[in-house]
């Protein structure tokens, strides 16, 4: 397994399973926390495990002043991180590639499925709106670091509060009512599907790390409740023909629901204690 | 295509840093630098889907241990910037030498509200559009080598936008060999 492990790999393959005992389309068990049980400093937070990976998202919303060219709208403010606990391979000190395409995609996910509409952020035209600082924090990399991020990114915003923000007409000054919170407007709900592309031709589901490294490509879909594509991320890799695409976005849109069907499920449980 | 430019050059394979260097292959690099500012987290995607779209396309195992650099330098910017950075990466590794097992092209797709599909869209159109995709697509069999989405569409929408990109991709490969003709029969 560590002197050949591309050939270890295939001769599974052949079998159309994986060493760990999964099917080809089977994903790992996903276990999701939100709410105060993950971080109490933060307005809202979520931690996710899928399988071995583990992300923890936490969101903290600041006042600031919008920007000159779009007064009614907010900012929503993604950050990745990958410190050097999560794998050997990465390092301390600037985030690295992988960590700021991370984030770059995580932004492009909210802006194209317009999870978070901008103006819902706003509190007063021109003067005053939220900002939404999220920090993506990886504890374990075990491969499909997307798919879990997005995934606690979305449990993390369905937790958060936002107190209410009035402007006193007379001192101009804003006054932050703590006792009465709102939760935030979340309009869709976008779920990534990560898959790995091995020797052109097989394609397996949430790769773990061993399986990232061998694989020739990989691919993600984002995709929303209405069976719409937010996302197709192909960063380079072996091509793939239009059908094998099409296969993709099809198990795609059955996993969002059956991750759907777990969130819904979580947060009913958190309303009811 | 139209008012963007993007200027290619390619260094390589030069000796790699020990700390770089890879055993079996060669080691790809991408720097994208934009016209106004530094590179920032944007180019850093940028780079590394330009990266691993050339790394699929160019023979390392025949040159290991060795270092690839391309830098691109945005000249100027009036839409479809990305694929007119995949087209020039293309050609900078035609005119380099390097061996290829496909030639690769950038399309853009802009699909504008009321649902028709535009290629190569300038800035205007892509603000208009209600999403862009971009593909790269291979000259063997015209597989996709490359996708990237800025806005949401349907499945089927997206399917169109492929099939559009495919047929314009056969254009954009007759105009790399006019190119490379012209250049060759001094």
């Amino acid at each position: 397994r560590t002197v050949e492990p591309l050939e270890y790999y295939r001769r599974f393959l052949k079998e159309n399973c994986r060493p760990d005992g999964r099917e080809l389309g089977e994903f790992r068990t996903t276990t999701v926390n939100i709410g105060k049980c993950s971080i109490t400093t933060a307005d809202g937070s979520a931690l996710v495990k899928l399988g071995n990976t583990t992300v923890i998202c936490g969101v903290k919303a600041e006042l600031a002043a919008p920007a000159v060219d779009s007064a009614n709208k907010g900012y929503i403010v993604p950050n990745v991180e990958l410190p050097s606990l999560c794998a050997e391979r990465f390092r301390s000190g600037p985030p690295g590639e992988e960590a700021q395409a991370a984030s770059q995609f995580i932004a492009d996910v909210i802006e194209n499925s317009q999870m978070i509409v901008k103006e819902d952020l706003c509190i007063a035209n021109g003067k005053l709106a939220w900002v939404l600082y999220c920090d993506i924090i990886c504890l374990d990399y075990d491969g499909n670091l997307l798919d879990a991020s997005v995934f606690a990114l979305l449990a993390a915003l369905k937790n958060v509060q936002l107190p209410l923000v009035t402007i006193n007409e007379e001192t101009g000054l804003s006054e932050v009512n703590l006792k009465q919170k709102n939760p935030l407007i979340i309009r869709k709900h976008p779920v990534a599907t990560s898959f790995a592309i091995f020797d052109d031709t097989l394609l397996i589901v949430d790769p773990t790390a061993e399986e990232e490294d061998l694989a020739t490509g990989t691919v993600t879909i984002v995709t929303d409740e209405e069976g719409r594509l937010c996302s197709v991320h192909k960063p380079g890799g072996s091509p793939l023909t239009g059908a094998k695409l099409q296969d993709c976005i099809t198990r795609a849109i059955t996993r969002h629901k059956e991750v759907k069907k777990l969130i819904d499920k979580v947060i009913k449980s958190l309303t009811t204690k | 295509p139209g008012d963007t430019s993007v200027l290619a050059g390619l260094y390589g394979p030069a000796e790699a840093k020990v700390s770089k260097e890879l055993p079996d292959r060669a080691a790809l690099e991408v720097l994208l630098r934009p016209k106004v500012g530094l590179p920032g987290v944007l180019e850093r995607s940028r780079e590394q889907l330009l990266r691993q779209t050339c790394e699929a396309v160019v023979l390392g195992v025949l040159h290991p241990r060795t270092a690839i650099s391309l830098v691109l330098q945005v000249l100027s910017d009036a839409g479809s910037l990305l694929s007119c950075c995949l087209n020039a990466a293309c050609m900078a590794l035609l005119d380099a030498g390097l061996p290829l097992t496909a030639l690769f092209c950038g399309v853009t797709c802009a699909l504008q509200p009321d649902g028709t599909i535009l290629l190569d869209p300038t800035a205007r159109q892509e603000q208009e559009a209600r999403a862009i995709l971009t593909f790269a697509i291979a000259s063997s069999e015209r597989k996709v080598l490359m996708a990237t989405t800025k806005g949401s569409c349907s499945v089927e929408e997206m399917q169109q936008c492929l099939a559009a990109a495919q047929r314009a991709a056969t254009t954009i490969f007759q105009f790399y060999r006019n190119s490379v003709r012209r250049r060759y029969s001094k």
